[in-house]
């Protein structure tokens, strides 16, 4: 143990905390900016960069910063003194004399930690004017990077290379002029970006924040010719009180479903419907491709990998191009429900497509993009017509003024409402496959399964495998979040060293409870941990919990498509994949 | 084999090369040749004497004869004059600037007469792409020795007896580093050598480099066997390419005589040296960014600790050190850690490389024994301030450094001296200035270079250092009033105060010790709209004096926006608001009518 | 070429090599040394001084004298060539003329080595080059 000074009071600390850290012990609180730490997730982001959270020790020539420097024994540390709050007030102003003075149009604003740091600071006037950055504003279909707010703390970057391995962002040029960006200063639609918004999600200012269309979505709502379907994801429900005071992991289906409702849709239905189809079709798959295994054909592709995470999907079209025939060629649940919202009821409902609006709430900021994709329009229209986030349907309902907290508990409309536990748990990871495999047990063994909960698939680190036994079959299960753990697995298929027969993947820490549309957990990785309890209370609270046992799904193949797999769920339910890497290169 | 009579040392340094001392030395040998005296007489190329201004270089030895400016023509008559009848070219002779006299013998110019050469022994003596001439100036007897004789923990220790402390900047002291990188286990680890070298005219490692690679590698192979590592890394900045071909050639006949490579000497310790390259940013000189570079990441500093000793170069133990410390090494132990402390102060001990410049008769590159005052320095070694002008300032420690005066120069130059004084050892840049330059000029000279060179990763640096250039561009157009001047000096503290590395950490101390030292002239420019030097061209205003035009028309003829009228024999004016202060009026009159106001 | 394979060898090496440079070394530092100039103008080489110059180098290192060799041209005493100039730590230099090999053997052995003096000195109010210069 270390024994220390902190404003005169001492704390003993282990060898290796930082000064933050013991500081924290005795509850003295030090400014961060570009500090991170998501614990469980083992993603700890310390550049040293801001240098607002700078303290006195003792003996030393220069103030250190907190966020990194460790402590020694007999350290004396002063947090607070004159010289250190002289600095972080003028380290403030310094970064604020380079920042658009946005706040009132900004999309972070109100969550944005730079602008609460200098109310904290009572900043009122920037005596170093000088000139400021400015780049061209960069729009994809699902992010918009402005750098002229970025404050260079380069979480974005640790999100983007360390975590994801997906090495779009990186710090270019030199002194002011530096800045994060794609390689060769590229747009994002032009780089490799999968879309998966974690570097949206870490990002405390309004630098880069998803597509907004909440602008059009209150036009087509205002629309008296246009009839708007909403779909809402399962990870929505459990974080979006959060935007509304309430703890992280409350339950909010009902009160969302009210909401969405008094926003003016015209039908309220559930991700989580299309979750149950996507689980009959992905379930179909495996079965098919595990028993052919086990018959001994040499063909077969296994392990059979997921594929409802759109940020994945990217993932592996760019990286993994020539692997690309190991996912399950299932569309995701987004997806899925389109292509049925826009044929199946648009005809009970005798509507034309294009009178359709189908929207979409999710975590996500990869689905933005996924919903663009050609492959799934028709003629043009668009299944999914556009992809709203979690923060955006937040901002939405205290837009329209409405007390969140009061609303009453409402059901989701029928038919595409209805949904089973199983596919709440898309939400987390584990969830998907966990969601299969108790489809795909019975299916396959014709037994009903006793015990629905499989504990040894749930958790949070960021590579799981177990094992389940099919009736004497033992099934090889891996699971990943994040793109670079899903990048060991990878790897390790390439390799030849994987005897997975199936493995989840998601792109976001947490699958999406953690995505990178959700509220914003600033840091704190609890709030995570908190929703992914939320989902699994959802499954557990709900009567039907197996996919196949949903009755509108029953009804929807005896009614539109046959059976799973079938001719025209492939034609609806099912995609193919690129190679992205080769587009790169067509551009080049 | 032959021995020579007389050995004509042709300098091969890049200041040299670049007036074609190369040709020179071709001349010089088809000349001797001709006069068949091949065997008589050695042409030999070496490394840099450091006197490159008044380059390309040629040494005769053994009367001493220091020839500068020669050019490749005049090959023809040191050979038939010197070589043939011993009789010296006056003509190319060097001329004292002070009281210009011909000084034959170089042991009898200033220049040279303070100078102890420790890190540059070999330069200019010997054949930096010939191993047999390092090996003959008891080139490898130190590796030798030490491998054979001595434990690790022994040649640590004389390390750290001999008191060096590192010439990269820091003055860290070097045993105590080797002991610290000896002491982490590591299954490997790695001897860097720093070659980046990015101050602003700054050249002594290339130089050292080029005139004595052998030396270096020698070092490295002798930290190799005290830390425990059997590969070594040297980080060269790519515009070092005579450097370079150097270095490779040293290194492969290094490898050729078993002095690099496994079971060196038989003493069963393997080592080898590689070459990696930078491209030329200051910031990778710092050792942590120096380290990412060469792992191919963005070359941006990390906090330390870790320090490389802990986590260095693919996270494994590393020895970083600079060029001249390493070239420091084999002399240590041939003559002993008692020896080498002999010389130089209590904390700084041997000698420190400097690249003198700027306002001063003696433009070049020098060595002192730690001690020598900035007067002998300046007024000795250096001539003198250029055109009878009087001294007003010299910068050391580049862009990092700060300026010192009148009353810092008998301060006995040290490590801790220096700081003291407001200023850093640096590298070693000295670059004098005189009564005609602006200090707020000067600051913001260094800020533009800093500015540009801040790897932008941390805020202070990156904004910071940007704001400080405002403000100084503001104080030079007169724009600026007090409260600027309290904002300078705010923000120059939190600079320092609050910067992730070194390079933020002193880039403010040549606004702050011009601030120290010149205050009066930086509220000239506030209060006053004025430069006192007449630098600052917002501050300044070209006038022709009537009582002293007889209207030549010089200025009128030579002026690049034709803003000046007058006939012929008539007094000129200036048209002030089309002049754009270029100063070239000035240059042209010859009455003394143009003045600066 | 072999590799070098111990300290012995090494230093071994060195010995070979160091003549190579010795002149350079020595010209650094002069002081304590003995000074040899030769006269070697077109007259000095017509009389034979380059070979005197030659058995003299020869000879200081056979002897392991450590001297410093060196060539000047014309003192302006043609009638006596070869003339050397020798110049003992902290002597005045004295000047010998006709100097042949046998000769030099004698200047070295007596007066290099001993301190005597040795016939044939050149008197005084001599000139080299060196005081020329001012001219
Ligand atoms: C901005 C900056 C630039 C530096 N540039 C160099 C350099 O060009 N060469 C060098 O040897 N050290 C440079 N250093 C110092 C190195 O970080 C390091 O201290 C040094 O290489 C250690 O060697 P030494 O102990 O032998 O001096 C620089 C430091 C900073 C902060
Ligand atoms: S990023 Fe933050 S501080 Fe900047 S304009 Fe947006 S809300 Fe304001
Ligand atoms: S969205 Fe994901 S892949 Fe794209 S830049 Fe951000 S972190 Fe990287
Ligand atoms: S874009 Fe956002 S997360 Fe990335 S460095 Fe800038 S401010 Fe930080
Ligand atoms: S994990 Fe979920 S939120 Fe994240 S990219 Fe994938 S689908 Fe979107
Ligand atoms: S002080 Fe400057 S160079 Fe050093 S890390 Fe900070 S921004 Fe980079
Ligand atoms: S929070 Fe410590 S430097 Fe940014
Ligand atoms: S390069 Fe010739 S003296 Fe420096």
């Amino acid at each position: 143990m270390i024994k220390l000074t902190i404003d005169n009071r001492t704390v003993e600390v282990e060898k290796g905390t930082t000064i933050y850290h013991a500081a924290k012990k005795l509850d003295i609180d030090i400014p961060t900016l570009c500090y991170m730490n998501l614990g469980d997730l083992k993603i700890e982001h310390k550049p040293g960069g801001c240098r607002v959270c700078v303290v006195e020790v003792e003996g030393r020539r220069n103030l250190a910063p907190a966020c990194a420097t460790e402590c020694a024994d007999g350290m004396v540390v002063q947090t607070h003194s004159i010289r250190v709050m002289n600095a972080r007030k003028t380290v403030l102003e310094l970064i604020l004399s380079d920042h658009p003075f946005d706040c009132l149009i900004c999309a972070k604003s109100g969550q944005c930690d730079l602008q609460d740091m200098a109310i904290k600071m009572g900043v009122r006037s920037i005596p170093y004017q000088g000139e400021k950055s400015t780049y061209k504003p960069d729009f994809s279909p699902a992010i918009i990077r402005d750098m002229d707010k970025c404050i260079m703390c380069r979480r974005c970057e640790t999100m983007c290379n360390d975590f994801q391995t997906v090495g779009v962002l990186s710090g270019v040029n030199r002194g002011f002029e530096a800045v994060v960006a794609p390689a060769f200063e590229r747009d994002l639609d032009h780089s490799e970006c999968t879309y998966c918004g974690q570097c949206v999600a870490v990002c405390p200012t309004g630098a880069l924040t998803e597509v907004d269309h909440t602008t059009q979505l209150v036009r087509d709502l205002a629309d008296p010719e246009k009839k708007v379907v909403v779909q809402t994801a399962p990870a929505v429900r459990a974080a979006l009180g959060e935007a509304f005071g309430m703890e992280p992991g409350t339950l909010v289906t009902g009160k969302m479903v009210a909401a969405l409702r008094r926003l003016g849709f015209d039908y309220v239905f559930d991700t989580d419907f299309a979750a149950d189809l996507t689980i009959m079709e992905e379930g179909a798959e495996l079965l098919d491709r595990l028993t052919r295994f086990l018959e001994g054909d040499k063909q077969v592709k296994l392990p059979m990998l997921t594929s409802c995470c759109p940020g994945w999907v990217n993932f592996f079209e760019y990286h993994f191009p020539d692997m690309r025939d190991i996912p399950s060629t299932a569309r995701s649940p987004q997806q899925m429900f389109g292509s049925i919202a826009k044929t199946y009821f648009a005809d009970t409902i005798d509507t034309r497509r294009d009178e359709l609006v189908v929207v979409s709430v999710m975590p996500c900021v990869a689905k933005k993009y996924e919903c663009t994709r050609d492959e799934f329009k028709v003629d043009g229209n668009p299944d999914v017509d556009y992809s709203v986030s979690t923060r955006e349907l937040a901002m939405l309902i205290k837009r329209l003024n409405m007390d969140f907290n009061t609303l009453p508990e409402e059901d989701f409309d029928k038919p595409m409402g209805e949904s089973t536990g199983a596919a709440v748990i898309f939400g987390t990871t584990g969830g998907v496959i966990e969601a299969a495999v108790r489809t795909a047990y019975e299916v396959h063994t014709g037994k009903t399964l006793e015990k629905v909960d499989f504990e040894q698939l749930r958790g949070i680190d960021g590579i799981r495998s177990a094992s389940v036994d099919f009736d004497g079959t033992e099934i090889k299960i891996g699971i990943a979040h994040g793109l670079g753990h899903a990048r060991t697995l990878l790897d390790d298929i390439k390799a030849g060293r994987s005897d997975y027969h199936a493995i989840e993947i998601m792109a976001c820490p947490g699958g999406c409870v953690g995505g990178g549309g959700q509220p914003l957990h600033h840091g704190n990785p609890d709030v995570i941990k908190a929703r992914q309890k939320a989902i699994y209370k959802e499954d557990s609270g709900k009567a039907i919990r197996k996919s196949h046992e949903n009755p509108d799904i029953i009804k929807l193949y005896e009614q539109f498509l046959g059976s799973p797999m079938s001719e025209k769920a492939h034609q609806l339910l099912h995609t193919h994949y690129f190679d992205k890497k080769r587009k790169e290169v067509l551009l080049d | 084999m032959a021995t020579f009579m007389m050995h004509m040392l042709v300098c091969g340094g890049t200041g040299c090369r670049a007036s074609a001392s190369d040709v020179l030395y071709e001349n010089l040998k088809k000349e001797i040749k001709e006069q068949g005296l091949q065997d008589d007489v050695q042409v030999v190329t070496t490394g840099c004497f450091g006197f490159c201004e008044k380059g390309p270089i040629v040494k005769v030895i053994p009367d001493n004869t220091f020839y500068v400016s020669v050019e490749p023509a005049d090959a023809k008559e040191i050979v038939a004059e010197h070589a043939v009848k011993g009789r010296r070219v006056k003509r190319l002779l060097y001329v004292d600037p002070v009281n210009k006299e011909q000084i034959a013998d170089s042991k009898g110019m200033g220049f040279y007469k303070k100078q102890i050469r420790i890190a540059l022994r070999n330069c200019g003596l010997i054949d930096p792409e010939n191993i047999e001439e390092y090996l003959a100036a008891d080139g490898y007897e130190a590796m030798g020795k030490v491998l054979a004789e001595m434990t690790p923990e022994e040649a640590i220790q004389e390390m750290v007896d001999s008191g060096l402390r590192g010439r990269g900047g820091g003055g860290f002291p070097t045993g105590i580093k080797w002991q610290i990188a000896s002491k982490v286990a590591g299954d490997q680890k790695y001897v860097v050598c720093n070659a980046d070298e990015g101050d602003p005219g700054a050249f002594m490692d290339r130089s050292i480099l080029e005139g004595d690679p052998h030396s270096v590698l020698e070092a490295m192979v002798i930290n190799g066997y005290c830390i425990g590592a059997t590969k070594g890394l040297i980080y060269i900045r790519a515009e070092y390419p005579l450097a370079i071909k150097r270095l490779k050639i040293a290194i492969d006949q290094a490898r050729e005589y078993g002095l690099l490579g496994t079971d060196i000497l038989g003493s069963g310790f393997d080592f080898d040296i590689e070459i990696r390259y930078g491209a030329g940013a200051f910031v990778c000189g710092e050792e942590t960014a120096l380290i990412h570079s060469m792992e191919g990441e963005r070359g941006e500093p990390t906090f330390k600790p870790p320090f490389p000793a802990q986590s260095g170069y693919l996270g494994k133990p590393t020895n970083v050190n600079n060029v001249e410390t390493f070239a420091n090494v084999p002399v240590i132990y041939n003559k002993g850690a008692k020896w080498f402390a002999s010389i130089g102060t209590e904390k700084s001990k041997g000698t420190k490389v400097f690249a003198l410049a700027g306002k001063i008769n003696n433009v070049g590159l020098i060595e002192v024994p730690m001690g020598i005052t900035l007067r002998e320095v300046i007024f000795e070694i250096g001539g003198g301030i250029k055109d009878g002008k009087n001294f007003k300032a010299v910068q050391t420690g580049g862009p990092s450094g700060g300026c010192l005066t009148e009353k810092h120069l008998d301060t006995p130059i040290d490590f801790d001296n220096l700081i003291d004084a407001g200023s850093m050892m640096g590298s070693g840049g000295m670059i004098v200035m005189d009564e005609d330059d602006c200090m707020v000029a000067v600051a913001k000279f260094y800020l533009d270079f800093t500015v540009e060179e801040s790897c932008g990763k941390c805020s202070p640096c990156r904004i910071g250092n940007k704001r400080l250039y405002e403000l100084l561009e503001k104080i030079a157009q007169g724009k600026a009033d007090k409260e600027d001047l309290d904002n300078l000096r705010n923000l120059s503290m939190v600079i320092r105060d609050t910067s992730l590395c070194g390079l933020g950490q002193t880039s403010p101390n040549p606004v702050l010790s011009t601030m120290d030292n010149f205050m009066d002239e930086y509220i000239a420019h506030v209060e006053k709209d004025n430069c006192p030097a007449g630098v600052c061209k917002d501050l300044i205003r070209y006038e022709i004096i009537p009582e002293n035009c007889v209207g030549c028309t010089a200025c009128a003829r030579n002026c690049p926006v034709n803003c000046i009228a007058g006939e012929r024999k008539q007094l000129h004016t200036i048209d002030q608001s089309l002049c754009i202060k270029c100063g070239a009026c000035l240059e042209k009159c010859k009455f003394n009518a143009v003045a600066i106001i | 070429m072999t590799k070098i394979k111990s300290l012995a060898d090494l230093r071994k090496k060195k010995e070979d090599l160091q003549a190579k440079i010795a002149l350079r070394e020595k010209s650094d530092s002069p002081e304590g040394r003995v000074l040899v100039k030769v006269a070697m103008a077109t007259c000095g080489i017509a009389s034979g001084s380059k070979d005197v110059m030659e058995y003299i180098a020869d000879e200081l290192n056979k002897r392991n004298i450590d001297a410093i060799v060196s060539q000047t041209g014309c003192m302006g005493y043609c009638y006596a060539e070869p003339t050397i100039e020798v110049t003992l730590p902290g002597k005045e230099p004295v000047v010998y003329g006709d100097v042949d090999v046998k000769k030099a053997d004698e200047i070295i052995e007596k007066y290099i080595r001993n301190q005597e003096l040795v016939d044939g000195i050149i008197p005084v109010n001599y000139q080299t080059i060196e005081n020329n210069k001012e001219e």
